[in-house]
């Protein structure tokens, strides 16, 4: 049993992680939670439940709302049935005690997917550690308070939106400052880790089980970063552009909107909901524009673009229609060099360039 | 330099010399060495001599001279550039030597250019700069040490980083004592720059000399008092090797308290501690002191706080006797956990076995408003027995609340749940506040059919209640106004608005009580963005779909092809 190769838990998880699926698409909680608890008892462990069964599938789930094959009931339930079954293996699989260190286990404040985080939680409980999970939603000035209060070893940081990454920083910031290194993980840092490297995480990881073998190795504690700030990673902040960028994020927003009436005349007739479904399209479109001006990178923003064309194709808008908004966009940013470059590669990038 | 005696002192040696020294030399005021390529010395002035005594002409030099010198002879005859200044010590001094080619080198022999060693005292200097050098590593030093133990308001980790700070700059070994917290002191451990240990341990201070007096503000005995061969074992560090030679015991002064003391502990082979050392010392432990005392001052208050907050925190919510219930709570200050919304779950309030739901808004924000929902919430609990009777418990908490000293008023929705059979039966009560709003299963979103007025502002309350079923997979949404008028959005200042609400809810048919809440709270926190918002409560009450044991419903599958 404990001498499984990876490969014979892929396979052996395959089977677990379809039922698992059906049951969470039935709704049936106890079904699901059955899944897992005979799969235990065949000898599965714990650590292979959260890992190769109820991630996958809990990343099977995000996707499929992407794509809209969920509704958003589907998915807020499933997410909801595996945190209880996660909470359920905890109750089932008690740790084997307290001899390693304490960690911390947070979410960027404004990132609600909180349950990669959960599994990276029960994942380090697993190993040893005495973890403190504080869950999505948890402001920065508590995260610092608890840390105060508590003095772990390591911070595991999640993030999942790239747009949250201006908060993440000042998270990590703060986190050092405190003392406390800090360990990033979630899509928001990249594939390769490329935005915690450049936001001075102490370190990253791809997935939970790296991460749990991260902080095994340990971090260290970051050094003189009392004096450390935000702009001292990123220089080029000093040009102000994300600043004035999210700062005008409603002014922008408000004007593209309005110059896409003047464009586009059957926009008049949209319905007030309407308008504010596309003025929604137009604040994602400019946060991700202030989120690319504060790492300075093109491709957050370009890639973000070319995502969002897709979902626009499925519910049946033309890609295009994004072109005018960001020539709209433009306009009152066209002082801003970096802002300009951003639009036109993304502009480029959406007509297939 | 005192030139007239100088020169009656190299005169009968000049006079001696054996080769054609030109006499010239005395005149320097210092020290003046020429040797030839070959290494041997040519002449000294009597500076010279008075320094080097064995460097008489034809000597070889590296006899004369000490190694840094013979070297740079050597070093420069072999063609490297003559002017760079070298220096090293003579004895006691310090000497700074300058080599400039022999004028003349003909009476030398062919080829054997010579070089001219002028030589000045340095010691002043070097002695100046090492003192620099000395300073400004204590300064950086010190600035580094502030740096780390600012970063943390931690006790343990403050304690930590003292003892690895100490141990990397003040001595080999580094014992931290903090004042006991009742039996046990609590101790930090580093030896040689490296990590730290840290442990509780039932001990007498009184058995380091010094130690008892330092943790309570005496001025610290001098180091030489100390027998190191008479300290306990832990006063050593474990992985400390070799016998203990030298021991200081600092105290860490805090805010006006003592924050503990340090034992700094030196290896056998090694001096003792000079008292400008243990001058330093008592510098880097006036910070150490101070940021001690700074996080066991955080640590109290933190403590203080936390079970005050106990309290006030919105509770844990769990399904109870088939019935869901989640509650959701974001208040208005970022870094606060409360605020003037609460809500209360109690399990079998009333004669009828129904759970009680309040959820409720005390005008105000803040600690202050937080404080009365206390109140509100401790005297609603004294009102338990009469929960059915929901009208009852208004009028009394009104009563209450008119009687006590606080101005404020509040609004509130009381929800007795109690199930029948696969439904729940709900009777719901609002007192000023917005009515509840229930989520049937086919997506259809009504409000509750009940109003009364607010309480702890009139003499007479007035209320109806509204009897509703609840069937599975349906959820009734008790929520304040925070929610609905949160203003933001893409434009930046619409209100969140109740319409939205029921939009949102509308999607929700069918949900478990958590996702519901969690849905609610997702869309008005993304609603608000990074905006100022009153503050935001819920609870949803939530039939489950399918009770333990039940069959799974066709239903949930041919929702999912959808």
């Amino acid at each position: 049993m404990t001498t499984r190769t990876p490969e014979e838990t892929v396979t052996a998880a395959e089977p677990l992680r379809a039922l698992l699926w059906d049951a969470l698409l039935a709704g049936d909680e106890y079904a699901a939670a059955d899944v897992l608890f005979a799969a235990l008892d065949d000898g599965l462990s714990a650590e292979e439940a959260l890992l190769d069964v109820i991630g996958p599938v809990q990343a099977e789930v995000g996707l499929g709302w992407a794509a809209g094959r969920l509704s958003v009931v589907q998915e807020h339930a499933a997410t909801a049935m595996n945190d209880r079954i996660i909470a359920a293996l905890a109750h089932r699989s008690p740790p084997p005690g307290e001899g390693r260190g304490r960690i911390a286990v947070a979410c960027v404040e404004g990132e609600w997917h909180a349950l990669p985080a959960r599994l990276l939680a029960e994942t380090l409980r697993l190993r040893g550690w005495r973890v403190d999970f504080l869950g999505a939603q948890a402001p920065t000035p508590h995260l610092i308070a608890h840390l105060h209060q508590t003095g772990p070893d390591l911070v595991a940081l999640s993030s999942s939106i790239p747009t949250r990454l201006p908060t993440a920083h000042a998270a990590i910031t703060a986190c050092q400052a405190a003392g406390v290194p800090v360990l990033a993980g979630g899509a928001a840092f990249g594939a390769d880790g490329r935005y915690a490297r450049l936001l001075g995480a102490d370190g990253w990881a791809p997935d939970a089980r790296s991460a749990a073998d991260v902080a095994a190795g340990g971090l260290g504690v970051p050094s003189g970063a009392v004096l450390h700030e935000p702009v001292d990673d990123l220089p080029h902040l000093a040009d102000q552009e994300y600043t004035l960028v999210s700062r005008g994020r409603t002014r922008l927003v408000r004007e593209t909107v309005d110059g896409l009436d003047d464009r586009f005349p059957a926009m008049r007739g949209y319905t007030e909901r309407q308008r504010e479904r596309t003025a929604e399209d137009i604040a994602h479109i400019v946060d991700f524009l202030a989120t690319a001006l504060y790492v300075d990178d093109d491709a957050l923003f370009t890639s973000f673009l070319v995502w969002t064309a897709g979902i626009l194709e499925a519910r049946g808008v033309p890609a295009r229609s994004l072109t005018p908004a960001l020539e709209l966009l433009g306009e009152p940013l066209r002082d801003f060099p970096r802002a300009t470059r951003l639009l036109r590669r993304g502009g480029v990038a959406l007509t297939g360039g | 330099m005192d030139v007239t005696k100088s020169s009656t002192i190299g005169a009968p040696r000049a006079r001696t010399g054996r080769t054609a020294a030109p006499g010239a030399w005395d005149e320097a005021p210092c020290p003046v060495l020429v040797a030839d390529a070959a290494g041997a010395v040519v002449t000294a002035n009597a500076h010279a001599t008075a320094l080097f005594p064995a460097a008489v002409p034809g000597a070889p030099l590296s006899d004369a001279v000490p190694e840094w010198l013979g070297a740079a002879h050597r070093a420069a005859v072999a063609g490297q550039e003559p002017g760079d200044a070298v220096s090293g010590a003579v004895g006691e001094r310090v000497y700074r030597a300058v080599a400039r080619p022999a004028a003349g080198g003909g009476s030398r022999g062919a080829g054997a250019a010579g070089l001219v060693w002028w030589l000045s005292d340095d010691t002043g200097r070097a002695e100046a700069e090492a003192a620099l050098a000395v300073e400004r590593a204590r300064t950086a030093f010190l600035s580094e040490a502030s740096n780390a133990l600012l970063a943390t308001l931690n006790t343990e980790r403050c304690m930590e980083v003292t003892a690895q700070l100490a141990a990397r700059h003040l001595a080999d070994g580094v014992v931290v004592v903090l004042p006991g917290a009742g039996r046990r002191t609590p101790l930090a451990w580093a030896v040689d720059g490296g990590g730290s240990t840290r442990a509780l341990l039932a001990l007498d201070p009184a058995e380091v000399p010094g130690l008892a007096e330092a943790l309570q503000g005496f001025p610290p005995v001098p180091s030489r008092w100390i027998d190191p061969g008479a300290l306990p074992t832990w006063a050593v560090p474990e992985e400390f090797d070799g016998p203990v030679c030298a021991v200081a015991v600092i105290p860490l002064p805090g805010h006006g308290v003592p924050a503990g003391a340090l034992i700094l502990l030196r290896r056998e082979g090694k001096r003792g501690f000079t008292e400008p050392e243990e001058v330093f010392a008592r510098l880097f432990a006036a910070r150490a002191g101070a940021a001690l005392s700074a996080a066991r001052m955080y640590a109290e208050q933190a403590a203080v706080t936390q079970t005050l907050m106990r309290e006030l925190l919105p509770p844990r919510l769990e399904q109870i006797r088939g019935v869901e219930f989640a509650g959701g709570y974001r208040a208005s200050e970022r870094g606060e956990r409360v605020g003037g919304d609460f809500y209360d779950v109690h399990p079998t309030a009333g004669e009828a076995g129904a759970s009680l739901v309040v959820l409720g808004d005390v005008c105000g924000k803040g600690l202050d408003a937080a404080v009365l929902t206390g109140k509100i919430r401790n005297t609603l609990q004294a009102l338990l027995p009469m929960a059915d009777d929901h009208p009852r418990v208004l009028r009394m908490l009104n009563d209450s609340l008119l009687s006590s000293h606080h101005t404020r008023f509040a609004t509130l929705v009381l929800a007795s749940a109690v199930r029948e059979g696969d439904a729940v039966r709900l009777d719901l009560t609002s007192a000023g506040h917005p009515p509840p709003l229930l989520v049937r299963a086919d997506g259809t979103v009504e409000a509750a059919d009940t109003r009364g007025s607010l309480v702890g502002a009139l003499p007479e309350v007035e209320a109806t209640t509204a009897r509703v079923t609840l069937r599975a997979g349906e959820t009734c949404l008790l929520y304040t106004d925070g929610v609905t008028e949160a203003r933001g959005g893409p434009f930046g200042d619409r209100m969140f608005g109740e319409e939205r609400l029921r939009e949102a809810l509308a999607e929700c048919a069918g949900m478990p009580a958590e996702a519901v809440v969690e849905r609610v709270q997702m869309l008005a926190a993304q609603w608000v963005g990074a905006g100022e918002h009153d503050d935001m409560a819920m609870v949803a009450v939530t039939v489950p779909r399918k009770s333990p044991g039940g069959v799974v419903s066709a239903a949930g599958r041919g929702r999912g092809s959808a």
